[in-house]
């Protein structure tokens, strides 16, 4: 039987409310976003293909697409223990450190590009550190993988706390009453609990990341197919007054990171059901 | 396999939760920790099971069956711990989560894919939920969830059940039929088990043996009957069904409370003060005044609903009593509400300082 679209409930306000969303997702989100449709379409389509894939082009994707992933998946498994010991554990200055954790959140991104270029770069606090390891982090596709965890962190590490919080040590003491060691209950019994929320911060921090571009323009140095990130090249092209194919272009990392996004929530929605027993 | 807990005491911070707790469940034993909340009898249950850690002392200890287990993990007691709240993985089904204590043991030790399965689904139907394997837990009743992680903590064979407020999350049908189910299981298998309560009915229904907590100590370690009928300490008499208290003293060798003197057997010195404790159905009502020492008492409420009739009434000094008789009785005596009555005595029992008459 087919479901009525609009469901009678004791809450009222459906309507009112389904209308708002809407309206105000069409103003803030649909509406600019079509626009960029609408400009890109007016290139036609062998401009547009000649754009997106010209080489460097295709070089800053690699780099955007690769470094974001690069620094979402490190934020995964380092923003993964800062919740966990920031939530499990209580010693001093531990409310300092829960406020650090924003600092990515509030600074303004150049502030935080200049900021670990200054240390990464040849002569930096670090980064003579890692030159004398053979490794240059500055001004390489390294330093922009460096910006882009950087930025991401609180998105993990916010989205993993209350998960954290809300998963009972009773699981944990369940497991190893049965027989399970340490290893054993992280895999199998903490880690799955977890894997709906971790998934969710790892998508905000890779969707952060692909947007990024005020930190990473100082640490990467810029450089044509080595450094560039694709917003740099959309920018540079707005100052070139090409705006169809700063479109262009936005529209392909659009796309792209829209799909990206979209399977990641997939995975998690099948994971959620599952355990809601809807599945 | 018989559990014995020596001397165990467990403060946090400064409350103390245990204090120089004994015990011994004999082998194949169902028994109860009974007490209020704040009473101890989780945490003796979850120090049992290796989940806390009791306070350091050398003569302490916690045996299974002569053989010290106190310095081993909670994975190494091989106890099946039941908890209140279930604690089933949610992102596992009924069989993988029945499946999960044979599935994480060491390779050599681990049963095959079909030994597995064929255990599970023994269980399954144990706990009569052979068809709810595939389920998840949040597919399923409380009641269903209960008997899962039941089924989870025996998959395991363990030397010991443990199972905490078993039924402290069910409605109460569900509650008095688990309760049964539980007993008759026990019946079967035989595992010495200690479960926790704060229900005196659960716990003298179900359990082999009643230990009566308070405040960190045994109050008394008995059977039902014993805890019932011959209460050691006031607490223990309060804290299992309802009763009156009357307070008296000791005049010329006889315990006084108002009309009611009862002769002291004991040591007690004349000016002392007793208290009396009366069960509600070893009080009677009669109408007129036939001779029996009475009290005058005002019928305040009569509530007739349940298997025996309960009034409410007020004697001279304006106390509350609580008296219950049979139906046929409540009947055939004809009493309303605002009567004058007389309340005589049919059974007491009486505490005078640290002893009891």
């Amino acid at each position: 039987m087919r479901q009525p679209f609009k469901q009678h409930s004791v809450i009222p306000g459906f309507g009112v409310t389904l209308g708002f969303t809407v309206f105000y997702l069409s103003l803030l989100v649909l509406i600019p976003l079509s626009a960029l449709f609408l400009k890109t379409a007016t290139m036609g389509w062998s401009s547009f293909w000649s754009v997106v894939t010209d080489p460097r082009v295709v070089a800053s994707y690699k780099l955007t697409f690769g470094a974001s992933l690069a620094g979402a998946l490190i934020n995964a498994v380092f923003g993964f223990i800062v919740a966990w010991t920031l939530v499990r554990y209580s010693f001093p200055g531990k409310r300092l450190v829960d406020a650090m954790v924003d600092l990515p959140f509030a600074l303004p991104t150049a502030v935080s590009g200049i900021a670990l270029t200054t240390i990464y770069s040849r002569n930096g606090w670090v980064g003579c550190w890692l030159e004398s390891a053979g490794i240059h982090a500055a001004f390489t596709p390294l330093g922009v993988g460096i910006a882009l965890t950087f930025i991401g962190l609180p998105f993990v590490v916010r989205t993993l706390q209350p998960a954290i919080a809300d998963l009972d040590p009773e699981y944990e003491e369940a497991a190893a009453s049965l027989g399970a060691g340490r290893v054993q209950v992280f895999l199998k019994v903490i880690f799955p609990g977890l894997l709906p929320a971790l998934l969710t911060g790892f998508a905000l921090a890779f969707a952060r990341a692909l947007g990024e571009y005020g930190s990473v323009v100082f640490i990467s140095g810029n450089m044509p197919m080595r450094t560039e990130i694709t917003p740099l090249l959309i920018i540079s092209k707005l100052e070139q007054y090409d705006y169809a194919g700063a479109t262009a272009i936005a529209v392909v990392m659009l796309v792209a990171s829209f799909a990206i996004l979209l399977a990641i929530n997939a995975i998690q929605w099948r994971h959620v059901r599952r355990i809601n027993g809807r599945g | 396999m018989s559990i014995e807990v020596q001397h165990i005491s467990k403060t946090f911070g400064a409350f103390a939760a245990l204090t120089d707790v004994s015990l011994v469940v004999p082998d194949g034993e169902l028994v109860a920790l009974l007490g209020p909340s704040g009473s101890g009898k989780t945490t003796l249950l979850r120090i049992i099971a290796g989940l806390e850690e009791p306070d350091p002392n050398p003569d302490s200890g916690i045996l299974f069956h002569g053989e010290n287990v106190a310095r081993r993990g909670v994975g190494q007691r091989q106890v099946g711990f039941v908890f209140q709240h279930y604690a089933l993985f949610r992102h596992m089904s009924v069989f993988e989560n029945i499946a999960f204590g044979l599935r994480v043991r060491p390779k050599n030790t681990r049963p095959s894919k079909e030994a597995i399965s064929a255990k599970v689904h023994e269980l399954l139907r144990l706990i009569q939920l052979d068809n709810v394997g595939n389920r998840f837990p949040s597919q399923l009743s409380g009641g269903q969830r209960q008997r899962v992680a039941l089924a989870r903590a025996l998959a395991i064979e363990p030397r010991v059940l443990l199972l905490d407020e078993p039924f402290g999350a069910l409605d109460a049908r569900v509650r008095q039929d688990l309760r049964q189910w539980l007993r008759k299981l026990h019946d079967e298998i035989h595992v010495t088990s200690v479960f926790v309560t704060h229900d005196q009915e659960e716990a003298l229904e179900v359990a082999d043996r009643v230990v009566v907590m308070n405040e960190g100590r045994i109050e008394q370690n008995g059977t039902p009957e014993e805890v019932f009928h011959h209460p050691a300490t006031e607490f223990v008499m309060q804290f299992l069904g309802h009763v009156n208290l009357f307070r008296g003293r000791i005049e010329s060798d006889h315990a006084v409370f108002g009309p009611w003197a009862l002769q002291n057997s004991g040591s007690a010195q004349d000016g002392q003060e007793a208290r009396m404790f009366v069960r509600p159905y070893d009080l009677d009502i009669h109408t007129a005044d036939d001779g029996r020492p009475a009290m005058k008492a005002t019928v305040t409420r009569i509530q007739a609903a349940g298997p025996t009739a309960k009034f409410e009434l007020l004697d001279e000094n304006t106390q509350p009593i609580r008296v219950e008789m049979p139906h046929d009785r409540f009947r055939a005596m004809n009493i309303a509400k605002g009567d004058q009555v007389f309340v005589s005595l049919k059974d007491s029992r009486v505490y005078v300082e640290d002893y009891v008459i």
